[in-house]
């Protein structure tokens, strides 16, 4: 009864030998079974954390979780892996509520499932409550325009506070690495050497209070939907209502492409990230601390109090600028903004680190 | 051809936000075979509501989305040549929604 197309479509594990294969993983070309898939998934971010020390017992962890497939994946693993390894990790689910109706109200229930089917504690901080202001009134005041801006500034703010509500030692985000071989690209295309320099580390924020990692940093976006499809993860996958995503999205749909003629692209543009050697006359932003709020920041005041300054005042348009403030023009917008340095206008990325 | 079809991963939204589609695919050439690449042409036609360049990219699915035909990578039976037979189930994901 083997017809030719059968024979043609069953093709057995290269690790097992024994199974039908279910997938060709990109960064071997292997084809392999669901359950060699599944091992050989865990085992690799294993020898990430393992490696790159990620992690101490007794740490407690907050997983940035948006309800997407990405942290999605990474709560079920890690949890899985704690279990495993004996990690002896306290693991949270850290979630930000934007306050975008029809978006971030849905995917966080996706959130709120997981915190049972995981069993692990849920905090939720919201943007209200942090800077008294939702997305959705945000967009109201100021359009279309940087609102991506806004929300990649506040987000980042957000999550560091809510780690530390959590009290916890790290926050681990599911960054992989199609996402990070997209940074290195729009850092470069953008010429932002400080964010490239650091974009491929895989921990962050060392010398500040919450360190960030991503153990997904190897992990390719295919496996990653690839795992939650086999294992049936409940996640959420919509698209920002605000967010138009244009310059990104060129990047992202250019990797995309590399990566259909030859998957290991994404490897060795991470790989090129690592590997740059940033010139010594480069001037990099010094880290100091806002005067303002006491966050991290190069400037006076941090980009989020500037940004809500603006908010507040009726200058929305405050904050957003072209000036990149490390060139002589830069004193015309030192005065017109209490002495912080104007930020791009920036497509969203929660990817910013 | 009696066929399942499943979207997800956010692709479910190019066609009224339903995720599994029973379908009856009728092959256009007179020997009765149907490939994938055959599939795609008619789902875009028959199936996609709005922006089907969110799901295609010349005659293949945008890069980005993945493929499987009774859950085994496309990449693994031919991608677009991969012969489909009665009852199969062709599921897409969209890897390029959010995260």
């Amino acid at each position: 009864m083997e017809g030719n197309h059968e024979k043609a479509r069953v093709r057995l594990c290269y690790l097992c030998n024994q199974r039908r294969a279910a997938l060709k993983r990109p960064k071997t070309l292997e084809q392999i079974c669901r359950e060699c898939f599944y091992e050989v998934f865990e085992e690799e971010i294993h020898q990430v954390i393992v490696k790159n020390q990620l992690f101490k017992p007794g740490e407690r962890i907050a997983i940035g979780a948006s309800g997407g497939k990405d942290s999605t994946v990474l709560a079920y693993v890690l949890s899985e892996l704690n279990r495993r390894h004996n990690y002896g990790l306290d693991l949270f689910l850290l979630s930000v509520d934007e306050g975008i109706t029809g978006y971030r109200d849905d995917s966080l229930e996706t959130v709120k499932r997981n915190e049972l089917q995981y069993g692990l504690p849920l905090k939720i901080v919201s943007y209200k409550d942090l800077y008294g202001w939702t997305m959705d009134e945000i967009v109201k005041t100021i359009g279309l325009k940087n609102n991506c801006t806004f929300c990649g500034v506040f987000r980042r703010q957000a999550l560091d506070r809510g780690a530390a509500l959590l009290k916890v030692d790290k926050l681990v985000t599911g960054h992989n690495a199609d996402d990070i071989a997209e940074t290195v690209l729009l850092n470069i295309l953008r010429g932002d050497i400080a964010r490239l320099s650091r974009c491929t580390s895989i921990t962050t924020g060392e010398d500040g209070p919450i360190p960030r990692c991503k153990p997904f940093k190897y992990t390719y976006e295919k496996e990653i939907v690839m795992y939650a499809y086999f294992k049936r993860l409940d996640y959420f996958s919509t698209e920002c209502i605000y967010s138009p995503n244009a310059y990104r999205g060129f990047a992202r749909e250019f990797i995309k492409d590399l990566e259909r003629m030859r998957p290991r692209a994404i490897l060795d543009i991470i790989k090129s990230g690592e590997d740059f050697r940033i010139s010594t006359s480069t001037k990099m932003p010094e880290q100091g601390i806002c005067e303002r709020c006491g966050y991290i920041s190069s400037q006076k005041w941090c980009k989020a109090c500037v940004l809500l300054e603006g908010l507040n005042k009726g200058l929305p348009k405050l904050g957003i600028g072209r000036s990149r403030g490390l060139d002589n023009n830069h004193r015309k917008d030192v005065k017109q903004s209490n002495g912080t340095k104007n930020i791009e206008g920036k497509q969203c990325g929660s990817l910013d680190f | 051809m009696q066929l399942t079809l499943e979207f997800g991963g956010g692709l479910e939204l190019l066609c009224d936000s339903v995720k599994i589609h029973d379908v009856n695919v009728i092959p256009n050439n007179e020997v009765d075979k149907l490939t994938m690449k055959d599939l795609l042409v008619w789902v875009r036609t028959n199936v996609i509501k709005e922006r089907p360049e969110m799901f295609m990219k010349d005659d293949s699915v945008r890069p980005g989305v993945l493929v499987l035909v009774n859950d085994c990578d496309w990449e693994l039976s031919g991608q677009l040549d991969t012969p489909l037979e009665e009852k199969d189930v062709v599921v897409f994901i969209s890897t390029l929604h959010g995260g």
